[in-house]
């Protein structure tokens, strides 16, 4: 078992060290490989793409040719998960902020995003949400998030504050709007590892 | 959901933001325009100020906080963070910056210093803070007032890059030397380099700071970042390096490149080909004490 995190920028480190906790609570092993090249997206099972600059890591996706990898590797129905930033580039149309600054969306889910839902730093936010997929509360952080503002049937809402959906599954992909990897909450990591290993 | 059960400017939600921009590049810019190119080249962030270092350095007088209406303009033109200079200890600047919706603030030692003896109580703020360091007792002091990042001082606005790899070779050499050390030795350290001693047990644990470490002051070539990132810095200021280089446009594009190829050299030769020449600049050993930057603050 290999899983990818997409290293090019951003909150790598952290989802690669939840990602080992994760699996050690568990007693399995995979090798977690940290992806800046193009390559090694197919080689892996399962692939994470982190919050980071969406702009900066969309360009770069595109540029170092991992982007048409993680397109292929998804239609395979390789289970991904993304992340803040990572959620706005797996949607398929996204806000005003994301037109004007010709943002390589990866369209692998039926959703339109809002990049900075929320607003700026100052409003970013902490918040026990209710995910439909844990028992209980979820203290998730909100860092110049983005939002869900319109998606298709086959989404599936895990998550919501007002009308944002903040947490999705279409198929194979997992979307969080909120970063997971900064807490020691690791039950968002548990869910989509579940996902991997087909429970 | 109700609006108070949101937290704002939590130290979570401070330092997460720092380290959203890590394996980045942040440009220093005057003007949205060049905010615009920044963007365009891939930097995670812009810093917005009145003129870059080596214009402050050449045309001396007080250095302050940007004009508001620029930094409004800056935050306007760009969808990526937009950070701003405040002296170091001017808090009502700080107030200025976080009320215009700068997303990080740079308490600076190139800005002229409000205050020759505190620095800013960042805990006061709901926005984080990134301040400068040239050893570890500075960072940690530093992030003991509450900074959610911290940056080499390196010598800002001269292109020369050796103050920069002292600063970051100090800091983790002085992380190393923690490894090993026992509870009463830890707070030893902490006593000689003037720093919190929960923070030095909890860097001597990590081995690291606690908070993003960036490299500044004094970056001008993708050659440069590449090599403060081999030095193990977290990501990079551009200062003056991008707007005062013959292509900007390219300059900045190769410096982004460099950053995600540091470690690959062919790769790095080729983004440095063909970008024009980078800053003139002026060796550090030239410039008069008085006229050195990174002795500001403390």
């Amino acid at each position: 078992m290999r899983i990818g995190v997409i290293a090019i920028q951003g909150a790598v480190s952290e989802h690669v060290e939840a990602l080992e906790r994760a699996l050690s609570e568990r007693g399995e092993s995979a090798e977690i490989v940290a992806i800046k090249h193009s390559g090694l997206v197919p080689e892996c099972d399962a692939l994470v793409l982190p919050g980071g600059e969406s702009t900066t890591l969309g360009s770069l996706l595109v540029h170092e040719g991992i982007a048409d990898e993680i397109k292929e590797a998804a239609a395979k129905g390789m289970p991904i998960m993304g992340t803040c930033a990572g959620l706005i580039l797996l949607a398929k149309e996204g806000d005003s902020q994301v037109e004007k600054t010709h943002q390589n969306l990866l369209s692998l889910m039926d959703v339109r995003v809002n990049r900075n839902a929320f607003g700026r730093q100052r409003e970013s936010f902490e918040a026990e949400l209710d995910v439909s997929v844990l028992d209980s509360p979820y203290n998730a952080v909100f860092i110049r998030a983005p939002a869900i503002v319109e998606f298709g049937d086959d989404v599936k809402v895990l998550s919501k504050i007002d009308e944002f959906v903040v947490a999705a599954e279409q198929g194979n992909v997992l979307a969080l709007a909120f970063h997971p990897e900064l807490t020691d909450d690791l039950r968002l990591h548990r869910y989509f590892l579940d996902r991997v290993f087909g429970r | 959901m109700e609006l108070e059960k949101l937290r704002h400017g939590t130290e979570l939600i401070k330092r997460g933001f720092a380290k959203m921009q890590k394996g980045g590049v942040i440009m220093d810019v005057t003007n949205p325009e060049q905010a615009k190119i920044a963007e365009d080249a891939g930097a995670v962030a812009v810093m917005a100020l009145q003129s870059v270092p080596s214009d402050i350095r050449k045309e001396g007088g007080v250095a302050r906080m940007a004009d508001p209406a620029m930094v409004a303009e800056v935050i306007d033109t760009v969808t990526i963070p937009v950070m701003a200079k405040a002296r170091i200890g001017h808090f009502v600047e700080a107030e200025i910056l976080q009320s215009l919706g700068a997303d990080m603030i740079d308490e600076s030692e190139v800005l002229t210093p409000a205050d020759n003896f505190y620095h800013i109580d960042k805990t006061e703020f709901t926005v984080p803070f990134v301040c400068g360091a040239r050893n570890l007792g500075e960072a940690l002091r530093r992030i003991n007032e509450g900074a959610a990042m911290i940056r080499t001082k390196g010598e800002a606005g001269t292109g020369d890059v050796s103050e920069a790899v002292r600063h970051m070779k100090q800091i983790m050499g002085e992380i190393r030397e923690l490894k090993g050390k026992t509870k009463e030795e830890l707070i030893m350290v902490a006593r000689d380099i003037e720093a919190p001693i929960e923070l030095v047990i909890e860097t001597a644990k990590m081995e690291r700071i606690p908070v993003v470490n960036f490299a500044a002051g004094g970056v001008a070539t993708p050659a440069d970042a590449a090599l403060m990132m081999r030095l193990g810095a977290d990501g990079v200021f551009v200062g003056s390096g991008i707007f005062t280089a013959e292509k900007p446009e390219a300059m900045a594009k190769a410096i982004v490149e460099a950053v995600n190829n540091y470690d690959k050299p062919e790769v790095l030769a080729e983004v440095s080909k063909g970008i024009g020449s980078g800053m003139k600049g002026i060796s550090v050993s030239s410039i008069p004490e008085d006229q050195v930057l990174q002795t500001r603050g403390w």
